[in-house]
């Protein structure tokens, strides 16, 4: 690697910078079926999955680049049984290794085993705050091995970091949520108000909560944040549906952070995969540091030469770096357009409207049936047919 | 944060647990990780924090640096360096050192 002509790229590259958090996505397979999952719709199609040599060359590939912080995630990673080994390789490269898990697969043996392979840290999800509503919305049977699981990180000493989406069917629980979370002595928390991509903007009339809804919610958190002080540091990521500017998303695209899915796609996101007419390189092809710095994937949207208006001469420009690629898609058919989450969009009304709407119904009323993220759901919207199951 | 005690130079500080502290080549800086969490330690903050090994007082630290660094005194900014660390949380006193 050390060779004349690596050097003279670094100078081609000057402006560019290192990425810092790379996210492996080791499998779209996952024993839950999520309504918000943010996993593509089409998952079920890109079922070849590296294998182990595969991640291990590129993980040694994204260290050399300057990665420190690395997240295993999926669908989910518990399904691949070289998880161990691959902890054990990121370990021995340096990664500072995070988990993120629902916990199913999880044993006593193999928690064991990742933390002797030096597996810094977990992050167990959870659905909600009881059996049902967690059960319901995972379509699963999984609440009390939940629970099983978070008292076995506790013990083996890793950080206790649990992560609960929040939407319109568990807002109103949040006091029961960080009464878990006190229960279970986490260190972490973070209230993931959802965002609409994958199978949650699929579902996204049923999970918009109201404004009500989510003052109360915040307002409890900020009340429960005095109380139990340094002890627990909670996260409330704001959802952007109810906001007027957007997000920073990514930090911008191409600046800190790298997205690998299971086919071993390269992405400056996790959902990147949905926009049309851009060719993700792959880690089978390129090595990741010329997909980083040379691909034409990366460098589309970095800086600020394809804006349009009202983003080109807006000052914040730099610090929004105009909100989301794929929300801006998603909501207008056209990647390069203002995010509509911003107020100055000339499509913002179609954010408004979506609140709008959410603000007519009762909480908790179901609009339209659910559409859960089952593999069989997968291919037939992939293929344009009904989903075969619905609320099962 | 606020109700911390100020630290003193007899205080033995140690990384606080679940926060590793690591020289990254790339940045050429030393960095704190922790749970999906990445801070970047300058040139002065990373001599500081290194030393910091559940062993050595405040005191000792500076004394190091000054012989270090030939600066005749660095208490106050040592002691200064690493409230901020404290109050951010990614070192403790160790309780048990003598």
């Amino acid at each position: 690697m050390e060779t004349v002509g690596s050097e003279l790229k670094q100078v081609q590259r000057s402006g560019i910078p290192y990425p810092q958090w790379l996210n492996v996505e080791l499998t779209y397979q996952c024993p839950l079926h999520c309504v918000y999952c943010y996993n593509p719709i089409d998952y079920a199609k890109y079922d070849q999955e590296l294998t182990t040599a595969e991640w291990v060359r590129v993980l040694g590939e994204a260290r050399k680049m300057g990665v420190v912080q690395l997240g295993l995630s999926g669908g989910e990673p518990l399904l691949r049984d070289d998880l161990e080994e691959i902890v054990a390789e990121a370990h021995k490269l340096g990664f500072y290794t995070n988990l993120l898990t629902s916990g199913i697969g999880m044993n006593e043996t193999r928690i064991k085993r990742l933390k002797d392979n030096g597996l810094d840290h977990i992050q167990v999800s959870f659905q909600d705050s009881t059996k049902e509503m967690n059960d319901f919305l995972s379509s699963t049977k999984t609440f009390d091995l939940k629970k099983k699981i978070a008292r076995m990180v506790k013990e083996y000493d890793y950080p206790m970091v649990l992560n609960v989406v929040l939407h319109r069917m568990n807002l109103d629980h949040i006091d029961k949520i960080l009464g878990l979370a006190e229960e279970m002595d986490a260190d972490y928390v973070e209230l993931a108000n959802t965002q609409y991509y994958g199978w949650s903007f699929l579902n996204r009339d049923q999970l918009l909560p109201t404004h009500a809804q989510l003052e109360k919610a915040e307002a409890y958190v900020n009340e429960f944040r005095k109380r139990i002080g340094d002890k627990m540091k909670i996260f409330f990521v704001v959802p952007d549906y109810h906001a007027t500017r957007p997000k920073a998303c990514m930090n911008g695209w191409g600046n800190i952070f790298i997205n690998i899915a299971p086919d071993g796609m390269v992405l400056p996101c996790h959902e990147a995969r949905m926009l049309p007419g851009i060719n993700f390189p792959n880690v089978r092809d390129l090595a990741l540091d010329q997909i980083w710095y040379d691909s034409d994937a990366f460098n589309i949207y970095r800086g600020d030469s394809w804006m349009k208006e009202p983003c080109r001469s807006c000052p914040d420009k730099t610090k929004d770096f105009g909100g989301c690629r794929c929300q801006a898609y998603m909501l207008t058919q056209d990647a390069t357009n203002t995010d509509p989450i911003c107020d100055l969009s000339p499509k913002h009304h179609l954010v408004t409207e979506a609140v709008a709407q959410a603000e007519l119904l009762k909480p908790n009323v179901e609009i339209k049936p659910l559409v859960f993220r089952l593999n069989k759901n997968s291919k037939a919207l992939t293929e344009n047919r009904a989903p075969e199951e619905v609320i099962p | 944060m606020s109700e911390k005690k100020p630290l003193e130079l007899t205080d033995t500080m140690e990384i606080s647990k679940h926060f590793r502290l690591q020289w990254e080549e790339v940045p050429k800086a030393y960095v704190l990780l922790y749970p999906e969490g990445r801070v970047q330690l300058n040139g002065s903050a990373g001599e500081i924090v290194k030393r910091v090994d559940g062993k050595t007082t405040i005191a000792a630290i500076a004394e190091e640096l000054q012989k270090t660094f030939n600066e005749p005194d660095l208490r106050k900014d040592v002691l200064a360096g690493l409230e901020i660390a404290y109050g951010n949380g990614w070192i403790r006193v160790k309780t048990s050192a003598a």
